[in-house]
């Protein structure tokens, strides 16, 4: 199990006050370590129910490209963080993204708390005023894995410049349709990239979000190494995802999936799942400090999401660069 | 390098159509480059010459226009660009109201809750400055004088239960607050002929709003439908939204009278076919309300003045039966042992209503129906006030329950706005909905019950029914639960 010492120094990073930040020297234990390495050199994916071809286990060595070769547009010479077989899970319902009650329904019942949440982290960040209707005027955000856009819509009319990014050519493509729909969102550059990419073309932002996209990412190490890359020192990063408990197990995987079926089963791995430590610490490898953590939590009664301490299931991190 | 040039050209595209809207010509010559999309852009450049206002209300009567004074005060939504399609003269002119003239008939009892949300959107003062009365007491009785209930507004430590305002002034203060804001705002003095509410084309670059048709052949867009039209409402025709609800089989007749003394009280007696209600107006005046079957009303409605003052007196006095008898020293009141105290004040003795010296206006008859839509909220259109829901006179709740729902649809359009959503989006208006139905249910359920109640002369029954008065009158905590679900303060009676 991770050393108490650590798991200690990971809630107090977590928490807003008092904050100090020391250089990552404890090697985790190498439980911890084989999990992430599994991860990374994972053979055989969870074959997903609508892909009908199967999945080419990865040989066990390491490769310094695991996944890349399988991209045709993928340079050889750079790692990419993406999971193939995740890839093609997302790409097989990707008219769904715009259907409320289709497969995304949970995502957009979530939006408007997790907008909420960058609302109010944001605009204390930039220092702007949260009571305008459009805060985020003048600001360059970057919305990784943004599938249909469903999260860059509503930050675009809140009159940020927003670039939104996904390894889907699907996506983007379903994303730039309806983002032409209304006139304030058509400004939104949709981008069939990957965050790597982004870092080589030495691209900035002044707050990258990468919301529920390091769950279905091969290397999430990597992946925030991207983000933090991508982010001005003046900028926010915010990372959301599911926490790798048992109580997610047994709501986001067995009640979402296969009980209420508010997703298709094998949306989510449980073993892909970061806890907050962990998050944490992968980001202050990076040099991105978390400065606050939030989690949803679901009212059956009421259908609706809200903003929580409870970071048991789902949750969101904010963090910012460290200043060196 | 085909997707960037797309984008460019839709870019362009959109440039050129919000060049259109402003119709400003120091733009017009930024955009010379963009003259080669001219012709492949022409069928939607007619169409992208009508204006697109964010909130279209269909309807300016008072919760149409609170619903748009709402928006213009609060700081997220008074970006917002309304359109008011009324063809009602007036919105138009700036017509003051005479003080001199005795009260309009039709007239509306403000409840403290909604009072406070005027005064929240800074309406209130408006209304201030023309006639309006507080009354703090009520007497609430029956034909049969087996028992009565007196209201104070201090058992419930409040100062009034309500303000009795006319029509016109609320719908003028509102239109005098609107005008004041300074927020952008049209009128339409036309009616809504036709709605489009799915996109006629997938490529059109309006496919996510709204088109109005008027009936000069004008049409614009919005992002948001509002059907504040009353319960005739075109708005919930065009949508498809269907409605539950019965008509009841009887019409209000409802009239300004005059008195001799002033009143600060509203008296309502529940006769065998429907209650009468006397509030007061101001002044020397009152309104009557009164609730009867449609032959009586016609007759009622043709009489001579003096006999219908007569007939009114009857009604409110002593004709249909016995005055009841105030709860004195030696009362016979069945509860007289659950109430510690055993003298009674003068205030809660049973008080004759003042009688009524003249007519002051003319006698209008309206029939009284019961309805309710099924949904308030579809994409891009939602329903407020009489639109959503229609109830009978009895309580006076009719129109508060729609300035409820007027603020509280812009609350909701507010948090929309603030995480950045599509006003227009069903999530959104749903919140709406689940926020205002269950109590507006609740209210017309137990609106519904009263009238049923008291429409059945049957002995037993109306034992019951006195039973109930007294047992109002008696128990304080019931009473004061009653007063205060009805100002408004307590969204479910008896509990919370």
């Amino acid at each position: 199990m991770i050393p108490r010492q650590i798991l200690a120094r990971a809630r107090s990073l977590a928490r807003p006050a008092g904050r100090s930040s020391q250089p990552a020297n404890h090697y985790p234990s190498l439980e911890f370590h084989h999990k992430l390495r599994t991860r990374c050199y994972s053979e055989a994916p969870l074959p997903s129910p609508a892909a009908a071809n199967p999945v080419t286990p990865v040989s066990p060595e390491p490769p310094l490209v695991p996944v890349a070769a399988h991209l045709p547009a993928a340079d050889l010479r750079s790692k990419s963080s993406l999971n193939e077989a995740e890839l093609k899970k997302f790409a097989a319902i990707s008219e769904t993204w715009w259907d409320a009650d289709g497969p995304f329904k949970p995502l957009h019942a979530m939006n408007p708390t997790r907008l909420a949440f960058l609302r109010s982290t944001l605009c204390r960040h930039f220092g702007k005023d949260p009571c305008c209707s459009r805060p985020f005027e003048g600001l360059k955000f970057v919305d990784v894995g943004c599938g249909g856009g469903i999260l860059s819509e509503p930050l675009a009319r809140m009159g940020a410049s927003v670039t939104g990014v996904d390894a889907v050519e699907k996506n983007i493509r379903i994303a730039r349709l309806h983002a032409d729909l209304d006139p304030t969102t058509s400004s939104i550059d949709y981008l069939c990239t990957t965050a790597e990419k982004l870092v080589e073309e030495q691209r900035k932002f002044d707050a990258v979000l990468a919301l529920e996209v390091i769950e279905h990412v091969a290397d999430p190490a990597d992946f925030c190494k991207s983000l933090s890359s991508l982010t001005e020192y003046s900028g926010a990063t915010v990372i959301s995802t599911i926490n790798r408990s048992m109580r997610a197990y047994a709501t986001a995987i067995v009640m979402a999936e296969y009980v209420l079926r508010w997703l298709p089963a094998g949306t989510h791995d449980w073993s892909s799942f970061l806890t907050p430590e962990e998050l944490v610490l992968i980001l202050q490898r990076t040099s991105v400090s978390v400065q606050e953590m939030a989690g949803f939590a679901y009212n059956p009664l009421t259908g609706r999401w809200s903003l929580s301490d409870d970071v048991g299931v789902n949750f969101i991190a904010y963090a910012t660069k460290n200043r060196e | 390098m085909i997707r960037i040039s797309t984008r460019q050209w839709a870019f362009h595209r959109h440039a050129w159509k919000s060049v259109n809207r402003t119709l400003s010509s120091g733009a017009e010559a930024k955009l010379a480059g963009a003259s080669i999309e001219q012709g492949s852009a022409d069928k939607q450049r007619s169409e992208s010459n009508l204006p697109v206002h964010d909130v279209a209300i269909v309807g300016g009567g008072m919760v149409g226009m609170a619903l748009a004074c709402s928006l213009a005060k609060l700081p997220l939504t008074n970006h917002l660009n309304i359109a008011i399609v009324d063809s009602n003269p007036a919105l138009q002119n700036g017509q003051s109201i005479k003080k001199e003239t005795p009260p309009d008939p039709r007239v509306s009892t403000v409840t403290p809750a909604t009072r406070a949300l005027f005064q929240d959107v800074g309406a209130w003062k408006y209304v201030e400055e023309h006639r309006h009365a507080y009354f703090d007491r009520m007497q609430v009785w029956d034909y049969t004088g087996l028992g009565y209930t007196k209201y104070h507004a201090r058992d419930a430590n409040k100062e009034v239960l309500g303000c009795v305002v006319e029509n016109k002034v609320l719908h003028k203060s509102l239109l005098s607050c609107l005008q004041d804001s300074g927020s952008q705002h049209k009128l339409y003095p036309l009616r809504l002929s036709s709605m489009h509410l799915e996109p006629a084309s997938a490529s059109s670059h309006h496919g996510s709003l709204a088109k109005l048709e008027l009936s000069d052949g004008n049409s614009l867009y919005a992002k948001l439908v509002v059907g504040a039209d009353g319960s005739k409402s075109r708005v919930k025709e065009l949508a498809g939204i269907s409605s539950t609800g019965w008509k009841y089989s009887q019409n209000a007749v409802i009239c300004t009278v005059e008195h001799m003394e002033e009143n600060r009280c509203a008296w309502q007696r529940f006769l065998p076919n429907g209650p009468v209600a006397l509030l007061p107006v101001g002044d020397k005046f009152s309104n009557i309300v009164w609730t009867m079957d449609p032959e009586d009303s016609l007759n009622r409605k043709s009489m001579s003045e003096v006999d219908f003052v007569k007939e009114v007196n009857r009604a409110l006095d002593n004709g249909y039966g016995p005055r009841p008898k105030s709860q004195s020293f030696g009362g016979a009141s069945p509860f007289s042992w659950l109430t510690a105290k055993n003298t009674v004040s003068a205030d809660d003795c049973f008080e004759i209503p003042p009688k009524i010296t003249k007519l002051a206006s003319e006698r209008m008859v309206f029939p009284l129906s019961l309805k309710h839509a099924n949904s308030y909220a579809k994409k891009h259109v939602v329903l407020i006030g009489d639109a959503a829901h229609t109830v009978h006179p009895l309580a006076g709740q009719g129109v508060n329950m729609g300035f409820g729902d007027a603020f509280s649809l812009s609350n909701v359009i507010a948090e929309g706005i603030a995480v950045g959503s599509d006003i227009g989006e069903v999530s959104l208006l749903r919140r709406y909905e689940s926020d205002r139905k269950p109590a507006n249910l609740t209210m017309m359920a137990i609106l519904d019950g009263f009238q049923k109640a008291y429409s059945v002369d049957f002995g037993p029954l109306n034992v019951l029914r006195a039973a109930a008065f007294q047992g109002v009158q008696s128990f304080s905590p019931l009473k004061r639960n009653i007063m205060s679900y009805a100002s408004g303060e307590q969204r479910f009676p008896l509990f919370s």
